[in-house]
């Protein structure tokens, strides 16, 4: 069963052996890219679907089940009708920025998927400094937002790039401190090791209380991270236009969308690392196939995207200054008093593992 | 329509939008001009007449029985409401002598309008505040509505059911028992509909305190119906002035006395509630007879004016009739609830955000060509 | 209060006001241009008539004057009661507008502008309503006449 973990392998001692050292490197960075530039858009179709079967099901109907078998080919067909779209713009918009803008959100998305740990040994970069190039990384969307409101010279999509890059700055806040609170019990911050430390027990049970707390800050942060409702007052349909990406028309809007998803993708998958064991099978009963781990961590990020997509057809929408106040005020004493408590744990040696 | 001028003074730092006439949140074709600053509302000014189509010029044309049928045009969420307030006049003038029967099935379809032009209010409230699923929950429990409707009185939306004199034909029989299914099944929806907005924080936090509106500028404004009511005033015609059948049934008047949007939509859900009880009064015993009464073909109102105020979902809609003998009146008036209650949006609105805006117009329950006739 | 406390009361405040029941469930009173705004808020104003809520203002072409008709109700004691005015100039006619004394006038009154063209005094934001600013003609006076938009039988 280590046949897939030993592909990788060969296919670096294949490339090493017929290419100097550093074009082989470079060649194998590149295949890497390759790989998760496919993994992204196969994931950003599939998310996309299950939103759409997802919200259908609350609302007491069935959603797309005919282009394909249950709708499997919807999003391709949307894909393909955004790529025949004309591409237009505004006069006045700054072309440069208004080019680039979407790229930002895509390349920080994707440096953000290439670290994960899907199972044991497959996992692209393990970096030791892995959960804080991560929090790091997810801050450089903020600015592809911004450049786009920006640079479409229209007065609501500014309007809505401003909000949205307000709310993202302060919520990172709360992902940062809440993610911390657990680094506190792994004392490392490399993904493969904070897997390791999970063997004996995932971390939202070692850490109990606190950990259980943590979990649920960072769930409402990473919600309003992502401008996802019940903190979407950036996108509200029923009030200015479309937020920051009115402007923005065929691919390059498709390229904002895929993203939306794919970050909701990257929140779901750093909470099944850091608090519910990426690949590790509950009580150790697949410990002896590494292969099903990919299927483990699967199975725990779609279960968490499932409760952000029910967040988002159930509640109504917080007002902006609402939304800052639970931030600034609520979320953020809670936070760091919730660090005190776990510091206290550890030292005290009452975190309990198995 | 061309833009209108500002009448007040326009600072640099405000800003001037334009919550165009195709907009999801100002239902129907309401154009509203605001002025902003930052995210504080300044000013208000509503444009009219995008779906203006002469009623009131056409009704000195046509007959009485043509112009029942202008009305489900007007407020059609209402529709059958607004079509017993034009027979009423018709019938209170000639004096006609109207059977129970007619009284009481009239009764009881205006209370199912009610009721359903509330379902369509709940969903679209929800929706506009950013649940949107609700939506999809209150068409639901309408299509039922519908379904009863299509069955006696012929049409969905537009029913025109009512003619002077009494009703179009009589009522089906499968109607009294697809009724009592209705309250039924709804009677276990509407704790639903508490359990998913009524009680949840991030509706209430949106709504309480916001778009207060006193007793005082709620008379003076002319508010009728829910708007009123949720500001402690009490302005039901169904107590103060009954009509058809109203007088022979026991309610409450839903009143509050906070004013604001949350008031607003508690009084709603009262309202749905005590529709439901006075049709369970009714629906037992509906009185044998004719349902209509013969008039002549060509109704023509002795000379003199005439005034019915009527209760729809809305507020007060009233009818003034001034005839002189002919075959057409003289001049007819409608007089409709939400042209007061759009009155009142910049009083409340100032002062607020634009969030809070579109909260309470989504409580203000504006249906546009009742506005505009 | 009944019709003839209310007849007794309001016709003792001035001598140029005429009453009638005939051809109306309520009680008409028909005011003289120059003293409605005085009898309007006096009605209001006034603890026994304590007539608080407007709730109908319509423009007529009574076919030589042009008027406006108020219905008034008192939200204490229930009374209905209909006031009258009319001009006989119909090139200018001139009202005082009742803004002040109730709110709902605002909007009452820029739809009988609109319609009729009976402008108001003191009315704080008197323009078209319904039609667009540039429209030509008042439609709902009897002798309007539109052979494109009309269709008469």
């Amino acid at each position: 069963m280590n046949s897939a973990l030993s592909i990788t392998k060969n296919i670096h001692d294949w490339l090493f052996s017929i290419m100097p050292e550093t074009a082989a490197s470079i060649a194998e960075m590149v295949l890497i890219a390759l790989v998760y530039l496919g993994i992204f858009a196969i994931a950003g179709l599939f998310l996309v679907l299950l939103e759409r079967r997802v919200a259908a099901w609350f609302q007491l109907r069935i959603g797309p089940n005919r282009v394909g078998f249950q709708g499997l080919l919807q999003t391709m067909a949307d894909a393909i009708k955004l790529l025949s779209k004309e591409l237009t713009g505004t006069s006045k918009a700054d072309k440069f920025l208004y080019n680039l803008a979407p790229y930002f959100v895509i390349i920080s998305s994707l440096m953000a998927l290439s670290v994960f740990p899907f199972t044991k040994e497959f996992q692209a970069f393990d970096i030791n400094i892995g959960l804080f190039f991560l929090i790091a990384v997810s801050s450089i969307g903020v600015i592809g937002i911004l450049l786009g409101g920006w640079s479409s010279n229209n007065k609501f999509a500014m309007i809505g790039a401003m909000r949205s890059g307000v709310q993202t700055i302060s919520y990172e806040l709360s992902i940062g401190l809440s993610l911390l609170t657990m680094v506190l019990i792994t004392g490392s911050l490399q993904l493969s090791e904070i897997v390791e430390v999970q063997k004996s027990g995932w971390l939202i049970v070692q850490g109990h209380i606190p950990a259980i707390i943590a979990f649920m800050i960072y769930m409402i942060a990473g919600t309003a991270e992502t401008n996802r409702a019940p903190f979407d007052m950036v996108e509200a349909e029923s009030e200015l236009g479309a937020g920051f990406h009115t402007e923005y028309s065929g691919m390059k809007f498709a390229y904002f969308f895929l993203a939306e998803f794919i970050n909701m993708f990257i929140i779901a998958a750093i909470a099944t690392t850091v608090f519910f064991g990426a690949w590790l099978s509950p009580f150790g009963i697949t410990e002896s196939i590494p292969v099903l781990g990919v299927f483990w961590f699967l199975l725990k990020a779609l279960i968490l995207v499932f409760l952000m997509m029910w967040f988002r057809w159930t509640f109504p929408r917080l007002r902006i200054d609402q939304l800052l106040t639970l931030e600034w005020k609520y979320l953020l004493p809670l936070n760091l008093a919730n660090i005190v408590i776990m510091a206290l744990l550890v030292w005290l040696n009452l975190t309990i593992s198995f | 329509m061309e833009t209108t001028t500002l009448t007040s003074n326009f600072k640099s730092e405000e800003y001037f939008i334009n919550m165009g006439p195709q907009h999801p949140a100002t239902h129907g074709v309401l154009r509203l001009l605001l002025t902003i600053d930052g995210e504080i509302i300044k000013k208000v000014e509503p444009d009219l007449g995008y779906i203006h189509r002469s009623i009131e010029k056409m009704c000195e044309r046509d007959s009485y029985q043509q112009i029942v049928h202008l009305t489900d045009r007007m407020d059609y969420l209402s529709a059958n409401i607004n079509n017993e307030a034009v027979c009423l006049t018709v019938e209170n003038a000639l004096q006609l002598e109207i059977p129970d029967r007619v009284k009481v099935i009239r009764t009881i379809i205006g209370e199912l309008t009610r009721i359903s032009s509330h379902c369509l209010w709940w969903g679209v409230m929800g929706m506009d505040v950013g649940a949107l699923t609700t939506y999809f929950y209150g068409f639901r429990d309408r299509e039922l509505l519908n379904d009863i409707f299509e069955e006696t009185c012929g049409a969905r939306l537009t029913m025109n059911y009512n003619v002077p004199g009494g009703l179009m034909f009589d009522i089906h029989p499968n109607f009294v028992k697809r009724v009592k299914e209705f309250i039924t099944h709804f009677k276990t929806k509407l704790p639903e509909y508490d359990r998913l907005l009524t009680d949840n924080i991030i509706f209430q936090k949106r709504a309480i305190g916001v778009g207060v509106l006193s007793k005082e500028d709620a008379i003076s404004y002319g508010a009728s119906g829910p708007v009123g009511r949720a500001s402690g005033y009490s302005c039901d015609v169904r107590k103060h002035h009954p009509y058809s059948a109203l007088d022979k049934v026991t309610f409450n008047e839903a009143l509050r006395t906070e004013g604001d949007t949350y008031a607003r939509y508690l009084v709603r859900i009262q309202e749905m509630w005590e529709s439901m009880s006075i049709v369970e009064q009714l629906i037992d015993n509906i009185p044998e007879g004719e349902h209509r009464v013969a008039t002549n073909a060509v109704i023509k109102l002795p000379k003199g004016e005439y005034y019915q105020k009527v209760e729809t979902a809305r507020g007060e809609l009233g009818v003034y009739v001034i005839s002189t003998g002919t075959k057409s009146p003289y001049r007819l008036k409608f007089r409709s609830p939400g042209f007061s209650n759009l009155s009142l949006l910049n009083h409340i609105a100032v002062g607020g955000k634009i969030g809070d805006l579109v909260a309470t117009m989504a409580t203000l329950d504006l249906v546009i060509p009742d506005i505009d006739r | 209060m009944k019709n003839e406390e209310l007849q007794e009361l309001i016709g003792s405040w001035s001598p140029n006001l005429t009453f009638t029941e005939e051809g109306s469930q309520y009680l008409n009173v028909t005011v003289p241009i120059e003293e409605l705004h005085d009898i309007m808020f006096k009605l209001k104003h006034n603890d026994e008539t304590d007539l608080d809520y407007l709730f109908c203002l319509s423009g007529v072409d009574w076919g030589e004057e042009l008027g406006v008709v108020y219905h008034l109700e008192s939200t204490n004691f229930r009374h209905i009661l209909v006031v009258k005015t009319q001009t006989a100039e119909r090139e200018n006619p001139v009202i005082d507008s009742v803004y002040d004394i109730w709110a709902t006038a605002e909007f009452h009154e820029r739809e009988v502008f609109d319609f009729f063209g009976i402008i108001f005094t003191n009315h704080p934001n008197l323009k078209r309503l319904f039609l667009t600013d540039d429209w030509d003609g008042f439609p709902l006076r009897k002798d309007y006449e539109d052979n494109i938009n009309m269709i008469i039988k």
